[in-house]
């Protein structure tokens, strides 16, 4: 099986402070791959720093064998993937059927048949085609911040903890559309606080300390850990 | 209605406008009121668009508008006065540098590509500011250009603090309306382009714009350039309506009056900002004159009303407009036949429902 996302030795800082220090993990083609950790362990700094946002200070990032690292958001996002981001961020003034296009900028073929494709799979987006997305509820924005980076027609989409702030049956939801969009064969590099529903979605989990990664395994390894249990799983050692 | 449909009868409309002005023009007194409040009326309307264009659509808090209408007034003054007429307008500085004269409509479009020049100079470094600081940048490069223009070294060019004068200027009111109109319909376009909707992403949330691939520095760029393009033309119109140039007509005062129609017709709204451009000549150049003179009524002496006052109305209008109407007149809605249409479809059709019940 093949990587189509290979992160070595990855270091991101902001100012001095160092945020994710020298970390490596892969991201085999058609799989979930789930990075979890406490709040301030570099999970959204490496994601980030992935799709360009920020620049790492060090390390390579190979997306289907071609480095990325350092290069702009826009020439990165062309080489498909792209990065739903933490807190939804819609365009609220926008309506959902332009935040679609705008999710396609860098694509300059029909948008017709993708557009279709992300109705199919959110058809309450498709009802709300012309409404604005600000005046989405919380579960139909997050649904619109997936359908978005969809349309760019990315190998790796990138998730920033989509279960942020959302209610646990619409949390549910949002784990189906994951395994869905999955099922449809893309990559999934899914970050999230929730562990639990991560590393249930997930193939593979990398567990994140204060810009390390400290653990790895399967999904069910490490939802199976005594250590990750009773650090993210809220289960106590037996 | 199909999209067809509704460019014919924009089209129409536009067309029917025209031939009214054109009809008023030959039937009424050239010197009438109502003239001079149309042609000052459309500059604005330009002008005010392409405000609305870097503030209401890409988010950019700009306070340079005057600093680019006046490039593009001198832009146009120094390039149009007749080669004749050199020597007795640069009385002071030998007749000038220039000893050429092109076209009116050379004229314009230079006075739009000097600005945009400038614009993207000064956006190099000014668009790595965000919202109060790029209004303070811009507003402080407006008042430079100024001073910088009123310049005695640069008198061979500009004439000093003395009048640009004698070039050619327009009679018609229909000139305005043709010039602002087709410039205005290019902004339109550029706003429902995939450029524009670039803009509105960028307006909405960088960070998320920028996840999608869309190249911040570029498109701030983009909208700047342009913005500052047709005001340098809207600068060229308003000279050749003043028939006189002087540095010191486009102080800030000049921006704020542009940003007060801008907030009045509604932030992100195109026919807002034409509507309320209207609006607001009526109100400064004709209705709320009379603030400014001194008033007898019999013997008695209405206080306040003195030179000046009218500023202090506008002033209250426009906290009034911030606090109590912040979408303005048309919000971030356009107005369109479509829209008047379904305007009343809906409200028939809201009085049908209330006789069913």
């Amino acid at each position: 099986m093949s990587n189509v996302l290979e992160v070595k030795g990855l270091c991101v800082s902001y100012g001095g402070i160092q945020a994710v220090k020298d970390i490596s993990f892969v991201v085999p083609k058609g799989e979930v791959v789930t990075l979890i950790g406490a709040n301030g362990a570099g999970k959204s700094s490496t994601l980030r720093s992935i799709v360009g946002l920020v620049k790492p200070t060090l390390g390579s990032v190979l997306l289907n064998g071609k480095e990325i690292a350092g290069k702009t958001p826009e020439s990165i996002v062309s080489q498909g993937i792209t990065l739903v981001p933490e807190g939804r961020r819609v365009f609220a003034d926008l309506t959902v059927l332009e935040n679609l296009k705008v999710g396609a900028y860098l694509r300059k073929d029909s948008l017709d048949e993708d557009i279709r494709w992300c109705y199919d799979l959110f058809p309450r987006l498709k009802e709300r085609s012309w409404q604005l997305a600000g005046t989405l509820s919380g579960g139909e924005q997050q649904m619109l911040a997936i359908a978005r980076a969809l349309m760019s027609r990315p190998d790796v989409i990138m998730m920033d903890e989509p279960s942020l702030g959302l209610a646990p049956i619409v949390v549910r939801g949002v784990f189906d559309i994951i395994r869905e969009i999955n099922r449809q064969g893309k990559t999934i590099l899914l970050v999230e606080q929730n562990a639990n529903m991560a590393l249930n979605a997930a193939h593979h989990g990398y567990v994140m300390e204060t810009g390390r990664i400290t653990l790895s395994g399967t999904g069910k390894e490490l939802s199976e850990n005594d250590s990750v249990k009773a650090a993210y799983l809220g289960k106590a050692r037996k | 209605m199909t999209k067809k449909k509704e460019t014919i009868i924009n089209v129409a409309l536009i067309a029917g406008l025209l031939v009214i002005l054109y009809i008023m023009e030959q039937l009424m007194n050239p010197t009438d009121m109502i003239f001079t409040v149309l042609k000052k009326g459309a500059i604005y309307a330009l002008v005010a668009v392409s405000m609305n264009l870097l503030n209401g659509f890409t988010g950019l808090f700009s306070l340079g508008q005057a600093g680019f209408m006046l490039l593009g007034a001198y832009t146009y003054g120094i390039l149009t006065i007749p080669t004749e007429q050199r020597e007795s307008v640069y009385q002071y500085f030998d007749g000038g540098i220039v000893q050429f004269a092109v076209p009116v409509a050379i004229g314009i479009l230079a006075a739009g590509v000097v600005a945009a020049i400038f614009a993207y100079l000064i956006g190099l470094p000014v668009l790595r500011l965000k919202s109060d600081y790029l209004a303070i940048a811009t507003l402080g490069f407006a008042e430079i250009i100024r001073a910088v223009f009123q310049w005695d070294k640069l008198g061979p060019l500009t004439n000093g603090s003395n009048l640009l004068r004698s070039y050619p200027t327009f009679k018609s009111v229909l000139f305005p309306f043709i010039v602002s109109g087709i410039c205005i319909a290019v902004i339109v376009m550029l706003i429902n382009s995939t450029y524009g909707r670039a803009f509105k992403a960028i307006r909405d949330d960088e960070i998320a714009a920028e996840a999608m691939g869309i190249n911040l520095a570029h498109h701030k760029r983009i909208a700047f350039t342009v913005s500052s393009f047709f005001a340098g033309i809207s600068g060229a119109l308003l000279a050749m309506y003043q028939t006189t140039i002087q540095a010191s007509m486009f102080k800030s005062a000049m921006t704020y009056e542009i940003l007060l129609i801008v907030v009045i017709g509604g932030i992100g709204s195109v026919t807002g900002s034409c509507i309320s451009s209207f609006l607001f000549i009526t109100c400064s150049e004709w209705i709320l004159r009379f603030l400014d003179n001194d008033t007898y009524i019999g013997d008695f002496h209405v206080p306040l009303l003195r030179s000046g006052f009218r500023k202090v109305v506008f002033s209250i209008i426009i906290m009034i407009i911030v606090l109590f109407f912040r979408q303005g007149i048309m919000g971030t809605k356009e107005f369109s036949v479509a829209g008047i249409r379904n305007f009343f479809v809906r409200k028939s059709n809201k009085e049908k429902g209330r006789k069913l019940q």
